[in-house]
């Protein structure tokens, strides 16, 4: 048994406009210890899926929840409030992009922190404070006995990270989710709070999923990778495959439409052409072909399934291309081919891709 | 391509801090921008990197004028525009233009795409004749790429990508020859980014523009730009080429940015020893003495680093750097991604 098990989770808000179909049918596992890579843009449906999982979307009149969460065994889509708050905080914690709106301004760290504590511990306050200095001490805070009494203001950027990272684990949870734990802070911070969170991972043994827009910042932190777009998993592998071999032509532009260090300066980029798909009239077929450069006639109708791959069965991809042809494409883009020549050297049909 | 058209000369920008209602006096000074010194090549684009609080944007609005500086010289076309008047700048207006971070609150959410990108027609009584100006605007909207009969829409109708070309348009609307672009894609969604930046590439070519480009992302810099200055507190600390500055930085400051950059390469991810600065950069109100990284350098010699302030020059392989003890060739082959091998 897995620690988390999502099962074609989907989250639908009713607004006047429309159904938003924010959360699609996704489904992925996280084991204890292992780290999950959630990528996607904007409106992918990443930060809802993960707040869902948190219990933190049930509150919105408009939204109608389907599916499955299953933490440790527990069903968490059918667990009462009272329920969800004593694992919320506890088994599963959450850090967020922002550390300056995450932390209440009026109010001490130390005092913040002995709240998260004494909420789902029954101890004392100064045990409770204790625990907190312990617990700022490791996420390398200096001074952590004479820093709790101070406020949220009288700490930078990555410091604040680094409570809420102190918060986040001050419990012990299972599993840590962090929705853009770094995007706010500068790369030499960031730097130092990923390397915290691998740390805190390898020691406490905690779960983590990561949810990121940054493809480095998932090469360095996860073990394996999921893609998002609009609402659903478009792709899911190990790390390692993901880079390698990625099949999914979504996952093609993004890995090519990124300036990268460790490839040659003057590499061309390769945009992906259009932007994200509303989510209340998600285009027919599959939900990327507006944006795909390899769009077959069938493509616009048929909505594809996620299988796996023919020789790996842990990699799944979401498209309707023949697996040979899609890793004939990528050897091509490889080669620093444009989407163009890439289909043309594959043999894809001009007239039949014609947008 | 080498003619400077604009020469910086020993810039500096403190911002006061007043205290007192009434009778107000100075407790002391942010200093922003602390003498820098740099030249703008005609066509080049040339990049400032460096951490939030490093003085880039207040760099980037001196230049404009969009600020007044404290004192130093900005030479442009052989005239000093540092302290030159809001009349005397007008001309100059023309000449220089600005993209700025955020596409959403840069663009007056009131006004049509169409009076947004003709503005700077009105402003510098270019093209009165209401047909024509249309259709100089039209022709602008095409060049970044927007559908032209979307002339009449508001901000709010266009998606984020959208509006950064909306800010584009207009920054080029008077065949500027210097445009200085602030973050112009850190807001974008990563699909979008790369569009964004191409575009920029292309009218640099097609209008043999002159930019400067600022960004915290160091992949999208190298991607981008000739040269790059390199700035920590108000200071440069490094100015190189592009590939001088990537394939061996040589102040510790420039090579532990780019140690810190998440390379997409898990292989590469697992073999780099990745050099973490301990600590914060430090406040701006009351800098480091001398050598203003010291507190944070992993190759700090205390009673050196600390006493003497250490100047720009040549060190090796070209780079120009402000170092007592610059990175040798080893230390850079371990912990530089982008090293030459």
């Amino acid at each position: 048994m897995s620690l988390l098990e999502v099962d074609d989770l989907r989250v639908h808000f009713h607004t006047d406009d429309g159904i938003v179909k924010a959360v699609d049918g996704v489904s992925y596992r996280v084991e204890r210890g292992q780290a999950l890579g959630i990528v996607g843009e904007s409106g992918s449906g990443k930060s809802v899926s993960s707040l869902t999982v948190m219990g933190l979307t049930r509150f919105f009149k408009s939204a109608r929840i389907s599916g499955s969460i299953r933490f440790d065994g527990k069903e968490l889509l059918t667990a009462s409030d009272e329920e969800m708050r004593r694992i919320r905080g506890n088994e599963i914690a959450m850090i967020f992009q922002d550390p300056l709106s995450s932390l209440h301004p009026f109010y001490r760290i130390g005092k913040q922190l002995v709240e998260a504590i004494q909420s789902h511990r029954d101890v004392s306050r100064a045990q409770a404070l204790d625990r907190a200095v312990e617990m700022l001490g490791l996420v390398g805070i200096p001074e952590p006995r004479k820093r709790v009494d101070a406020y949220p203001h009288e700490f930078s950027g990555g410091m604040r990270q680094r409570v809420m990272i102190a918060m986040a684990l001050a419990n012990d949870p299972k599993l840590l989710i962090a929705d853009e734990p770094t995007t706010a802070l500068d790369v030499t911070v960031q730097a130092q709070i990923l390397d915290l969170i691998q740390r805190l991972q390898s020691e406490l043994d905690t779960a983590i999923v990561m949810i990121t827009h940054d493809l480095g910042v998932v090469a360095e932190v996860t073990d394996e990778i999921a893609v998002m777009y609009a609402g659903e998993i478009v792709e899911h592998a190990s790390k390692d495959t993901i880079f390698a071999s990625p099949e999914h032509p979504y996952t093609w532009g993004l890995l090519r439409s990124i300036p990268r260090l460790d490839l040659p300066r003057g590499e061309e980029l390769v945009p992906i052409s259009g932007r994200p798909p509303s989510l209340i009239n998600t285009p027919g077929g599959c939900y990327f072909h507006p944006r795909c450069p390899y769009v077959r006639e069938a493509h616009r109708v048929t909505h594809p399934g996620l299988d796996p791959v023919p020789d790996d069965a842990e990699h799944t991809v979401r498209c309707l291309l023949a697996s040979d042809t899609r890793r004939r494409l990528w050897r091509e883009l490889q080669e620093g081919k444009d989407p163009e020549q890439a289909r043309t050297a594959v043999g894809i049909d001009a007239e039949e891709v014609a947008p | 391509m080498s003619t400077p058209l604009i020469e910086v000369r020993d810039l500096v920008k403190h911002f006061p801090i007043r205290k007192g209602i009434v009778i107000q006096h100075q407790v002391g000074a942010v200093q922003a921008v602390d003498g820098v010194s740099f030249d703008i090549n005609e066509g080049e684009t040339l990049g400032l990197v460096g951490e939030s609080g490093c003085g880039k944007s207040t760099t980037a609005r001196l230049i404009t004028r969009l600020l007044e500086p404290t004192s130093g010289e900005i030479i442009y076309n052989g005239v000093d525009i540092a302290n030159a008047n809001r009349r005397s700048l007008l001309p100059l207006r023309r000449e220089m233009q600005m993209i700025f971070q955020d596409p959403y609150s840069s663009l007056n959410p009131r006004k049509t795409v169409g009076s947004i990108i003709g503005e700077p027609f009105e402003i510098h009584g270019i093209e009165r004749d209401k047909e024509k100006r249309r259709r100089l605007v039209q022709e602008l909207m095409e060049q970044v790429g927007l559908n032209p009969e979307h002339y009449n829409r508001l901000p709010h109708e266009f998606s984020g990508g959208q509006r950064q070309r909306i800010g584009v348009a207009r920054a080029i609307a008077l065949k500027p020859k210097l445009i200085v672009a602030d973050e112009p894609v850190s807001a974008l969604d990563v699909s979008i980014q790369a569009q964004i930046l191409n575009l920029l590439r292309d009218l640099q070519r097609e209008l043999g523009l002159t930019i400067v480009f600022i960004a915290h992302d160091l992949s999208v810099v190298r991607h981008m730009c000739d040269r790059i200055a390199v700035m920590y507190l108000g200071k440069i600390v490094e100015l190189a080429d592009a590939d001088q500055l990537y394939d061996h930085p040589r102040h510790p400051y420039s090579g532990a940015l780019l140690s810190a950059v998440p390379v997409p390469d898990p292989r590469l991810a697992r073999e780099k020893q990745r050099q973490v600065l301990t600590g914060d950069v430090p406040s701006p109100t009351n800098p480091p003495n001398a050598c203003r990284f010291h507190t944070r350098c992993p190759k700090f010699v205390a009673g050196h680093c600390d006493v003497e302030e250490p100047l720009l020059e040549a060190k090796q392989g070209g780079n120009v750097a402000a170092c007592h003890y610059p990175l040798t060739d080893e230390e850079i082959a371990s912990r530089v991604p982008t090293a030459a091998a």
